[in-house]
């Protein structure tokens, strides 16, 4: 009896495992929901920043305003590391169970996690927004996909030079103007100063290679009938291309030491002493301010090919979206226009100099704090944005941009082979 | 399935199968499901989109195998992954039976002492390991650039080890084996002790070398140990991913310390194409299931049974 009972017990376990096995198809979640409560709780992800402190006070100040003006509702602010963001977001995008109903993320990733069906159309309530009048429209633009809004802009960033003041002083060299005299100059001080990179650049540095590109009137892709094709290979973005690969050599930064660096190592070159000139941005100034090079740096908008022109930096930023899963839609974009409206910005720039996306908000910090000065004159002059396509995920992730680099800067192809290789690639990310 | 097929043999028949069951249903849930998945998702196109509900899954029947096949990078990122662990597991079997012998010949404290070096290079996490090794290793402040500047060799001044394909390679080589020496070491020691010691004697009075011992008494007698030891580092170091990961900053400069994994973990999660990264799972699967019963199947020729 009991060897039988024993045998019933396996048997019943087959029987349970069978339903488990058949569930085969891979997970494929429900999109979109219907509901829109009034009341509960909300859930927001932001980005955590080195020096977080600052951001949580101004959140928590647009956080309480919400509340107090939206009774029986209750806001959770979670801090996720940039660094974990791709997966967590991808998980949310998963499981609307467990998703929060608004979130911070990087404007590059907007066709991508549109595509991928995350992001709420907000296009309605934007449009009607007070504050979305005075938008400026590269931060528009990094919103926007095929003519409709998915979110508010936070703040923007873009690159500048930064310079080492005491450096160019010792050895004579003015403030360049243009393209050919930063390369001139940058090759002078590494001559002169064999310990320092003369300007800092990296073959992982995709943001701060763009802008080489973009001066010389090259471009990533053209959009023709809405399909994206690469123009990466074109004549003018070759000479671009050229120019950027050109830094790298032992005259300025020595392509063994530079061909693996990124914006970061770059910006930390510079930080730390090592480099006269670099490639920073506005949100880089804190880092900057936090090295050995303290007081003796100061920052001009990156030169362009002719005296006095400005090259067009990349208009990188976050932005804040509604999650489509959310179940409290109005609350979710009340709270979106709280997060990412003029006063929420005005208290970010002032803590966190984070540039502000309206141009009338910006232009009055730009007043208070002269440092933010020459980024915002670099915007102004046009930033420009990278395909806002989901095939730009792609072309970012599999490094088809730092690998053209590194093969140009280590020697490996030349200029029109790398270009063509990327290209082909680009074209078949976009095609996807 | 098997009840049905054995139900009307005798009871006795398939009682063995019930006590099999509990590990059977184990094995099934943590190996052949995740497989099952493995292989399905390989045949559809399945991105962040599909996951997330943006867009229908749908069958792509064997057009993410033609795609890969058709990359020239998969070629040649599989040819420097077998060579790299090809070099790894006679690197690490070499170094791991040299020292196994070293540690029967030497005294307690040294061979305690080698032990515990052993182990925490074993104990050691991948990530860590391999951070140190940069820090070692680096150009501008590693402090084997500066020793061997001090002995004479000029050249390594500034030298960066991760800018060339075979010295970056080189680099994680070393690594690789010194965090995987010690497995060997240590099994290998285990069985050197359980080998009688008459017979080792036996060969020292007829005058045999130590090479000698080792080729013709101690190799035979420790072939089981040695076939688990070589099949375990075959699979690990074609595994490879995180300190290729860490110290080649994902695959080197423009891609050229790709290996399988790292080109694997690019496709899918980096690009989010799981599909692709499912399909190349498959294939690296494969390779290693045809490494493993191979060998098996030369081992048995040769007239031994494991």
């Amino acid at each position: 009896m009991r060897l039988s009972a024993r045998i019933a017990a396996a048997a019943t376990a087959l029987v349970l495992a069978g339903p488990a096995v058949t569930a085969c198809a891979p997970a494929t979640s429900g999109a979109g929901a219907t509901a829109d409560a009034k009341t509960g709780t909300l859930r927001v992800w932001l980005f955590q920043e080195v020096d977080n402190a600052p951001k949580e006070k101004v959140v928590q100040q647009a956080v309480s305003a919400f509340t107090a003006s939206h009774k029986g509702v209750k806001v959770t602010v979670d801090y996720i590391p940039v660094e974990t963001r791709a997966p967590r977001i991808k998980a949310a995008f998963n499981d609307p169970a467990s998703a929060p109903d608004v979130i911070e993320y990087g404007n590059t990733d907007t066709a991508g996690y549109v595509k991928d069906g995350g992001l709420a159309d907000v296009s309605r309530e934007f449009t009607a927004w007070q504050d979305a009048k005075d938008t400026d429209p590269a931060a528009k633009e990094s919103v926007t996909v095929d003519g409709k809004i998915y979110g508010a802009p936070l703040f923007v960033g873009v690159r500048a030079l930064y310079y080492r003041t005491d450096v160019f002083r010792d050895l004579g060299i003015a403030v360049p103007t243009t393209q050919a005299e930063l390369v001139a100059a940058a090759k002078r001080i590494r001559a002169a100063r064999p310990e320092l990179y003369g300007l800092a650049v990296g073959g992982a540095y995709t943001y701060g290679a763009l802008p080489f590109i973009w001066a010389a009137g090259g471009e990533l892709a053209a959009k023709k009938d809405g399909t994206y094709t690469a123009a990466i290979d074109s004549a003018r973005a070759r000479q671009g291309i050229a120019a950027y690969t050109g830094l790298f050599g032992d005259d300025n930064c020595p392509a063994a030491k530079c061909a693996r660096m990124g914006g970061n190592d770059t910006v930390t070159a510079f930080a730390s002493g090592k480099a006269a000139m670099a490639i920073g941005g506005d949100f880089n100034h804190q880092a900057v301010e936090a090295g050995a090079v303290r007081g003796k740096y100061a920052v001009v908008p990156l030169p362009g090919l002719g005296k006095g022109e400005i090259a067009p930096a990349f208009a990188g930023g976050n932005n804040i979206g509604v999650l489509k899963s959310t179940t409290h839609r109005t609350l979710a974009v009340d709270l979106m226009k709280e997060l990412a409206g003029k006063k929420t910005q005005r208290g970010l720039f002032d803590a966190m100099g984070f540039l502000p996306t309206y141009g009338d908000v910006r232009a009055e910090a730009a007043a208070r704090k002269p440092y933010a000065a020459p980024f915002v004159k670099t915007l102004e002059a046009g930033a420009k944005f990278v395909p806002a396509t989901p095939g730009w995920g792609t072309i970012d992730a599999s490094l088809v941009l730092p690998t053209m680099f590194q093969e140009i800067v280590s020697g490996r192809k030349d200029v029109g082979a790398a270009a063509g290789a990327a290209a082909r690639k680009m074209d078949e990310a976009f095609r996807k | 399935m098997s009840t049905a097929r054995t139900g009307s043999r005798r009871a006795g028949g398939w009682t063995p199968w019930l006590y099999l069951a509990p590990a059977l249903i184990v094995l099934g849930g943590l190996l052949v499901y995740p497989l099952y998945q493995l292989g399905l998702i390989s045949f559809l196109e399945y991105t962040q989109a599909q996951v997330s509900g943006g867009e229908p899954t749908s069958f792509q029947g064997l057009a993410n195998y033609a795609a890969l096949f058709g990359d020239g990078q998969f070629w040649q990122v599989l040819l420097a992954t077998v060579l790299f662990a090809a070099a790894c597991v006679l690197g690490t079997l070499a170094v791991g039976c040299a020292l196994a012998l070293l540690l029967t010949r030497i005294r307690a404290l040294p061979r305690l002492a080698l032990m515990l070096a052993g182990l925490g290079a074993w104990a050691t996490p991948a990530v860590t390991g391999s951070t140190v090794w940069m820090f070692l290793f680096d150009p501008d402040l590693g402090p084997v650039n500066k020793v061997l500047v001090r002995l004479g060799l000029t050249g390594f001044q500034d030298y960066s080890w991760t800018y060339g394909r075979y010295s970056a390679f080189a680099l994680v080589l070393l690594e690789v084996v010194w965090c995987s020496f010690p497995f060997v070491m240590v099994t290998v020691y285990a069985g050197i002790r359980a080998v009688p010691g008459e017979v080792l004697e036996a060969a020292e009075l007829d005058g045999a070398s130590q090479w000698r011992v080792w080729r013709s008494v101690l190799a035979p007698m420790l072939r089981p140990i040695l076939v688990v030891v070589t099949i375990q580092s075959v699979i690990w170091d074609f595994k490879v991913f995180t300190q290729i990961y860490v110290m080649t900053g994902g695959g080197g400069i423009a891609g050229q310390n790709l290996v399988l994994n790292v080109y694997a973990y690019q496709k899918a999660f980096a690009s989010s194409q799981y599909s692709l990264g499912s399909a190349i799972g498959v294939v690296m699967l494969l390779i290693l299931l045809a490494v493993t019963l191979g060998y098996l199947r030369l081992l048995r020729r040769q007239g031994e049974e494991l």
